[in-house]
Parts: structure tokens; sequence; C-alpha cells
């Protein structure tokens, strides 16, 4: 990986460098590698090389019956694990056409946006750190713990929650919890000010993000980025406003689908913000549904052995880093003929070739952060 | 100073080492004078023991969900500074203790082999969560190097998926322990006494064209050999 091209005539052309960057590279959080051809101090181009965290997960998605799939189905986005089992039941129970009791949806609906919470706080602390402020990942990690600790006494994980069942959720919530869900949710929003004044007022984080790695909207479309980054560029798509699942047709007034229209790492880094404040607020509406919604079952009784029917599926979640898909092809067996994940960083990721060309190897990590991507949802 | 004695009297007895592999009933040198070692200067081996312990600047090798519950861990709740635990080491070159969370593959394995050999002695290294133990849930990927002591030796497993951040400081402590009862003799005196090449291969540390040699290959995933 260490070529270098000579060019012709010492003074007149320089001499390229090619940096590598990666695998294990702490601005990178995970092991993306970038293969950046330099000139000076400005990026030529620049090359994700991915593929050092594929797990297989597509292929094992094969060797294993539906309840075994949402297993593995939240370990490739980590910070999002709710979310990516809610694609895997939606397209299964589509599939088997069955109808899901009106407390798991508004559960589900609940829990997805706590978990949107708890991924966007991850990088709402991540981002400032790699941008040499340490200060605000200690407050995300406390507001996090406040919100794991509400999630595990559903599920028992604090990241892995395993909490959705084809047909519903796992078991009912336990007495009380709606009230500590609520008390946690109002103490995280009381200290949301942390970033909204203390991350995105500080002129340094200003300086270094604003006008940096502007992304299009053209591009956006060409590669197929989706989430907060697309919503930063202009490109107004969001699924639970868009094509509505779960409750969000019912939460239309409490959902805001947060744009701007910069697309530089300073808009990115406020639509993940001003989206957590809105993931706060259907949360709360959620809670006030769920007090309200009589007693009912949460889940179905299901066969021994769960087949689904023949034919080919597509259910796709807005997840917290954008859209994610599950292509289901059965044929009619235990375990799903074909399982095709779309994942959201993979796609956005493919960006960076666009996106790092032209800039200052100083603005890489920002910009590279900015993208809010996990590693293995690149990989899968 | 302990050390010292250690390498002198194990550099003076290559004598013996021959005659080893004829009669291997007797005792080899070096395990005779790592017993030496250890009864002479306690004193040393406490306070050397000691200093390891409560230092060490751990290099985090996040490779999956445990790494954020390795973050989780540094953070200000659970906090392993307080157990003497730095994570501020700028490579593994500064490092003491490599803590490798999630799952390794066999595209990252060459990698891992890489910055655990630059890390320099003495070195330690904690296996962090299911995956990097045994593969974990994904044992019978095709991509998945099933568990990271194919590629390095471990000190310490803590199990779970991911583990809880009171899983990893338990591991600390135990790692405290058992670099609390290490023995020096144990340590230095195989690699100082080990002259022919078959002890160099089992005690010793890469040599420096091996360090800077290319990237080794990974290992061969089960089941793959016949093709």
């Amino acid at each position: 990986m260490t070529e270098t091209t000579v060019g012709i005539g010492g003074a007149a052309e320089g001499t390229d460098m090619v940096l590598n960057i990666g695998p294990q590279h702490p601005s990178t959080h995970g092991v993306l590698r970038l293969r950046l051809v330099l000139d000076g101090e400005r990026i030529r181009e620049a090359e994700p090389v991915i593929g050092y965290m594929h797990r297989g997960a597509e292929k094992l998605f094969e060797a294993r019956d539906y309840r075994q799939i949402i297993m593995l189905a939240n370990r490739h986005d980590w910070l999002s694990a709710f979310s990516n089992e809610l694609g895997v039941v939606l397209a299964v129970e589509r599939m088997l056409g069955m109808e899901v009791p009106e407390r798991a949806v508004w559960t589900r609906t609940l829990l997805a946006e706590l978990n949107r919470v708890l991924n966007h706080l991850m990088f709402l602390g991540s981002y400032p750190l790699e941008l040499g402020g340490i200060t605000p990942v200690f407050h995300a990690f406390r507001e996090r713990e406040e919100l794991q600790n509400v999630m595990e006494e559903i599920s028992g994980g604090r990241m892995h929650y395993m909490f959705n069942r084809v047909g519903g959720l796992k078991e009912d919530l336990p007495a009380g919890w709606l009230g500590r869900a609520r008390q946690a949710v109002a103490d995280v929003r009381s200290r949301m000010d942390v970033y909204d004044r203390l991350v995105l007022g500080n002129e340094i984080f200003r300086g270094r993000t604003r006008g940096v790695g502007v992304l299009t909207p053209a591009a956006v479309h060409a590669y197929g980025v989706s989430g907060p980054i697309a919503r930063a560029c202009g490109v107004d798509f969001d699924l639970r406003r868009d094509e509505p699942y779960l409750a969000y047709g019912e939460l239309g007034d409490v959902l805001k689908v947060v744009t701007r229209t910069d697309g530089d790492c300073l808009a990115r880094f406020e639509c993940l913000l001003e989206q957590t404040h809105n993931s706060l607020a259907l949360a709360d509406a959620c809670l006030d549904r769920l007090t309200q919604l009589p007693p009912g079952p949460i889940n179905q009784r299901l066969p021994k052995v769960l087949k689904a029917p023949e034919g080919t599926t597509y259910a796709w979640t807005e997840n917290p880093l954008g859209i994610n898909g599950y292509y289901l092809v059965s044929k009619g067996d235990k375990t799903p003929y074909r399982l095709k994940l779309r994942s959201a960083s993979y796609n956005n990721i493919q960006a960076l070739t666009e996106l790092l060309p032209g800039t200052l190897v100083a603005d890489m990590v920002a910009i590279l952060g900015s993208l809010f991507f996990v590693v293995g949802d690149i990989d899968k | 100073m302990d050390v010292n004695q250690d390498h002198a009297s194990a550099s003076a007895t290559p004598d013996p080492t021959p005659a080893a592999g004829a009669t291997p009933v007797y005792l080899p040198e070096p395990k005779r004078l790592g017993t030496l070692a250890r009864l002479a200067p306690e004193p040393m081996k406490v306070v050397l023991n000691w200093g390891r312990r409560y230092s060490l600047w751990v290099f985090n090798f996040g490779l999956a969900c445990c790494a954020i519950e390795f973050i989780a861990a540094s953070m200000a709740r659970h906090d392993f500074i307080r157990l003497g635990v730095i994570p501020f080491a700028p490579g593994p070159r500064q490092a003491d203790l490599m803590i490798v969370s999630g799952t390794v593959t066999d595209k990252m394995a060459p990698a891992v082999k890489r910055l655990y050999e630059q890390m320099p002695e003495p070195k330690y290294v904690i296996s962090f969560g299911a995956c990097s133990n045994c593969g974990g849930p994904y044992w019978d990927s095709y991509a998945v190097t099933k568990g990271v002591d194919q590629i390095i030796p471990v000190d310490v497993y803590v199990p779970g998926c991911p583990p809880r951040p009171e899983a990893l400081l338990q591991g600390i402590l135990k790692l405290q322990e058992k670099i609390a009862r290490e023995s020096l003799g144990e340590r230095y005196g195989n690699a100082a006494g080990a002259t022919d090449a078959a002890a160099v291969d089992a005690g010793a540390r890469p040599s420096a064209a091996a360090l800077g040699s290319g990237l080794v290959a990974a290992p061969p995933t089960p089941g793959e050999e016949q093709r």
C-alpha cells in the first residue's frame, strides 16, 4: 500500500503520497480503512476499503430459523439493535399476514424511538471527541446509561435487546415501568442543553464544521445516502412520515422531519441533534398513548415450527442512521432462502469518494465523523 | 536487580541444553533458575508486579459492539481508570494491555497479530466478549476467526455478548491478580536461557526481521483446507 508515483519534473508536479488510514485508527471508530492519495495537504482521491468487519450475517441468516435471525440481525448495527430487529419481524409478519396487537405496536414505536435517542447520543458525544473536545462524550454516556437502565429493565440487555418477536414483543412491560421510562426521558431532555449550548455554541466546533464536507443532493441521490445525512442536504425523505410503519401514521403531529439545506458537517450534526429532541417528544407521545390503551395481549401464540409462506417481501424502516431494508425470499422452509440486508451506513460511506477529494487532511476526521456510520452496518 | 541476576546466570549455563533433549527426566536449567529467582528477590518481584498491575496503559482494539461497552466502562459511571487502567495509549507501542473487544474477522486477523507484536514486553491481552473468545454468535460464519486466541495469547477471557462493563472490571481485577502472582523467573528465565531453536520458538519474542516483514496470512478457516 505504499506505492509512490513520481511525476514528470519534480518542480512542475509534486509527488503523490498514498496515505493509508486504518483499519485500526481512532478516528474511524471501528475498522474502516481509507486509502487517500494526497497532494500536499489536500486529498486528491479517497477510497474506502471495507470488509474488515464482514461477518457473513446474510449467509448465516439462511442457517437460522425465523426466531434466531432476530438475534443476528440486531448485531450488525450495534447502536440501533431494536430498530434492526424490527425490520426482520416486520418482514416475516408481512409474509405471514400477521396482525400485531395494538399494545405491541405502540410499545415497539416507543422502544424504537428510545433506541434512536441512544444511538444519536453516542454520535452527539463521539463527534465532538473526534474534533478534540473530550467533555461531551462523558455527558452522552451518562444519558445513555439512564436510558439503558430503562431498556435493560424490560429486555435484560444493555445493547442487544432481543425484545422483538414475530407477532409482537417478548413479554409485557413490568408494572410501573411507564413511569420510570417517563422519568428517564424527562431527565435526558433536561440535560440536552449540553449539546445545544456547550457543543453547538462552541466557536471552535463551529469553525471546524461549518462549510466543511458539503454533500450535494445530487450525490445523495446518486449514492443512495439516507437518514440524517441526506436530510442535512435538503433531501426531505423520512420513511416514518412518507411510508408510515408501526404507529408513526398516528403520530404525524408530533413527528417532525428535521432538514437542513447546507449539507456540511455542522448541518449534519444539527440534524442529528434536533432529531434527538424530536425522538424524545415522540417517546413521550407513545408513553401517553400507552397509558390510555386498554390491557390486552402484547404478542401472539406462534406455532412450534414457524414457516413463512413461499414468496418475497421487502420491509424497510427508518433506522437511526438511515434506511434499513430486508428483502426476504422464502421457499416455505423454517429458514429464509435469502435475506438481503440493505444497511444505511454502507451507502452513506460510499459518498466519501465524492466528499473527501479536495478537502484538507485535517478536515478528514471532521467529515468522517459527521457521516455517523457504524462499521458493522457497512460490512454486515 | 533480579533481572540482571537472572540473565547472568542463565547465559552462563548453555551446556546442559544439548543434554536436555536426550535426558528429559532431569529438570531443565531455566526451571531451576526460575525457582531461585522466585526465592531470592521477593521484594523486587513485589515492587515490579505492583507497578505493572496498577499502570496498565490499555490499547483498545475496538472491533464491534463490545467496543461500545468498553467505552461505557471507561466513562464516569464505571470508570476503570480508578483501577489503574489508562485508556490514553497513543498506539500499541506505548501500551501494556490490549483489550480485543469484538469480532475478529479473517481479514482483520493479520492486523491484530501485527499490532500485538508491536507492543513492548511485558504485555497482556484481555479477550472481551463472546466473539473474540470463540466466535460467539458467528461460530459458523465463513469470515470470522473463531477466537482471537488462535492468533495471539490471551490472559483473561471475559464472557458475554456483549459483556457488561462490570464484567470488564472483573476481568481487569483478575488480570491484576495474575500479574501479582507472576514470577520474574518464568517471564525472563525461559527467554534468556533458551538457546536452541525449538525453545526460542516457544518463548522468545519475534525478531526485528519478523516485525518488519509483510503481514502474515490469516489462519485457515476450518473446513477450507480441502479447497
